[in-house]
């Protein structure tokens, strides 16, 4: 199946202030890989992520996602197909209610009404955030918010999930429960973190991002267990490889 | 009150909306409609009535004590936003001195009269907006805008005012406490600082205003807030809306006040 692949060709994105966040990223993840990217701050993983669904478009360079290549008019429908979760869950919940925000995507993607509610519920069941629902999102916790923005991207039943440091607020069972969830997510899943252990647990592959380029492409264990190569862009081992 | 306080406060309206009486469980677009008619009424009354506006009052009590609002809660904000109202009809006993009535021996000239209208008016139309989001939640009152007719853009708006505002209260707050943790004995805590301070919010505001956006665009925004119907207009939602309609119809047409004060000086003759 081609629809859940995801291709960069040489891939150039320079920010009005001048900085350029990326310089020739190629990488290409096919239907049902897992990948974890990881890197220094500032590497450019989240400008990455970005890319994903059209919020930044290359400068210069392809992004293909499925068979469509990402330009200003196929970005809507790429964005059908892409779910992103970004850093700041509340950048993501601009909902009055935790119902209203879970069932925004659905509603937007023109489903019934009985559709939507069944979205909503099952998302939210998904994060174990059920009773939530009628909440506003300003009295929820930081944790509380993070499962409310992942049940709100998954209640668009993405092809492929893109996520921004998807456990940082979260509570070591909240985080467990995450990567419970995304393991159980089969389509293609591109993951962007520091906590390197999540992204031993969640994926096969690991992409190395350093100064805008990749630096390094290939099975997560190699990658994550190469205690130089991570040094070298300002990570170190998964405590979970680590010998005490 | 310090900044946390505030914050905390602000919060309350939200959760008295989260009860579950009668008032709170009528659709919230009667209540929009009802609250709508009597702020029009109220303000309807020529500048000079007084008498007539008194058994108004009954329709924010009677909310008040159905929907169990606490009626201090709702009289401290009223007092809060007072000042306008305060300012606005301050110079009327000065400039209008006409001697409209004989109160006690004591002259009343027609500015304290307009005057007191101006804060009845007030009091009554503040409150009932303030009963309306309490007992229906800001979300709840846009949803009925919506579903009313309002253009899209303009419930978006309020929607998002709504939702942000909290979120820039939070961030304001910590940029205070940042700034008081390193700030002793006065210095850093001049004008300067708080220019500065101000700048850095609008900055981020900008900032974060771009990544809701992308958020927005993400899950296929396409102009209008998409909310699901979940209420429907039933007999009692009519049957509120209409007996609030024919009270305000009976009290704007008819002087009670002076009816009530008959037929009490006709029971104690």
């Amino acid at each position: 199946m081609s629809h859940h692949l995801v291709e960069f060709k040489d891939v150039f994105f320079r920010y009005p202030d001048g900085t350029e966040a990326l310089r020739g990223v190629s990488f290409r993840i096919t239907h049902g890989e897992s990948v974890g990217s990881v890197g220094a701050n500032g590497a450019g993983k989240s400008t990455l992520l970005l890319h994903l669904n059209g919020c930044l478009l290359p400068a210069s360079g392809t992004v293909t996602i499925g068979d469509l290549a990402l330009t200003v008019k196929s970005r809507r429908e790429i964005r059908k197909k892409v779910g992103v979760l970004f850093q700041n869950p509340d950048d993501q919940l601009f909902m009055p209610t935790v119902f209203d925000d879970v069932a925004f995507g659905p509603i937007n993607l023109g489903l019934e009404d009985a559709q939507v509610r069944e979205r909503v519920r099952r998302a939210l069941g998904l994060v174990n955030g059920l009773a939530l629902v009628d909440k506003p999102p300003h009295h929820l916790s930081a944790g509380q918010k993070s499962a409310v923005a992942i049940a709100a991207v998954m209640a668009m039943e993405p092809d492929i999930l893109a996520m921004d440091e998807p456990a940082a607020t979260l509570d070591p069972k909240s985080r467990r429960l995450l990567i419970e969830l995304l393991k159980g997510f089969h389509h293609s899943k591109l993951v962007a973190s520091h906590d390197l252990d999540l992204i031993l647990d969640v994926c096969r592959r690991c992409i190395v991002i350093g100064d805008g380029r990749v630096v390094a492409d290939g099975p997560a264990l190699e990658i994550l267990s190469d205690a130089s190569l991570l040094e070298a862009n300002n990570l170190e081992l998964p405590l979970s490889l680590q010998r005490r | 009150m310090t900044f946390d306080e505030r914050y905390f406060d602000m919060g309350r309206l939200d959760r008295l909306s989260y009860g579950e009486t009668f008032v709170h469980r009528l659709d919230p677009r009667a209540k929009v409609l009802a609250t709508a008619l009597f702020i029009v009424t109220v303000v309807s009354f020529p500048p000079f009535e007084v008498a007539a506006l008194v058994p108004f009052f009954f329709y924010p009590v009677l909310l008040t004590t159905l929907g169990g609002i606490p009626a201090r809660f709702v009289l401290r904000k009223i007092l809060i936003v007072s000042p306008f109202a305060l300012f606005i009809g301050v110079f009327n006993p000065i400039l209008d001195t006409r001697t409209v009535a004989v109160v006690a021996g004591w002259p009343l000239s027609a500015g304290w009269l307009s005057f007191l209208s101006i804060l009845l008016k007030f009091v009554l139309t503040t409150g009932a907006a303030l009963l309306l989001v309490a007992t229906t939640s800001f979300p709840g009152v846009c949803h009925a805008l919506r579903r009313l007719g309002f253009p899209a853009l303009f419930v978006s708006q309020l929607l998002f005012l709504y939702r942000y505002l909290f979120v820039l209260m939070e961030e304001t707050m910590r940029i205070v406490r940042a700034r008081d943790l390193r700030s002793f004995g006065g210095r850093g805590t001049g004008a300067g600082v708080h220019a500065r301070l101000v700048g850095i919010l609008f900055l981020r505001t900008v900032d974060r205003a771009e990544r809701v956006y992308r958020a927005m665009l993400s899950r296929g925004f396409q102009g209008d807030v998409p909310m699901l119907k979940r209420f429907r207009m039933g007999r009692r939602d009519w049957a509120f809306l209409m007996t609030t309609a024919v009270f305000l119809g009976v009290f704007r047409a008819f002087p009670m006040t002076e009816g009530i004060g008959r037929l009490a000086a006709g029971w104690f003759r």
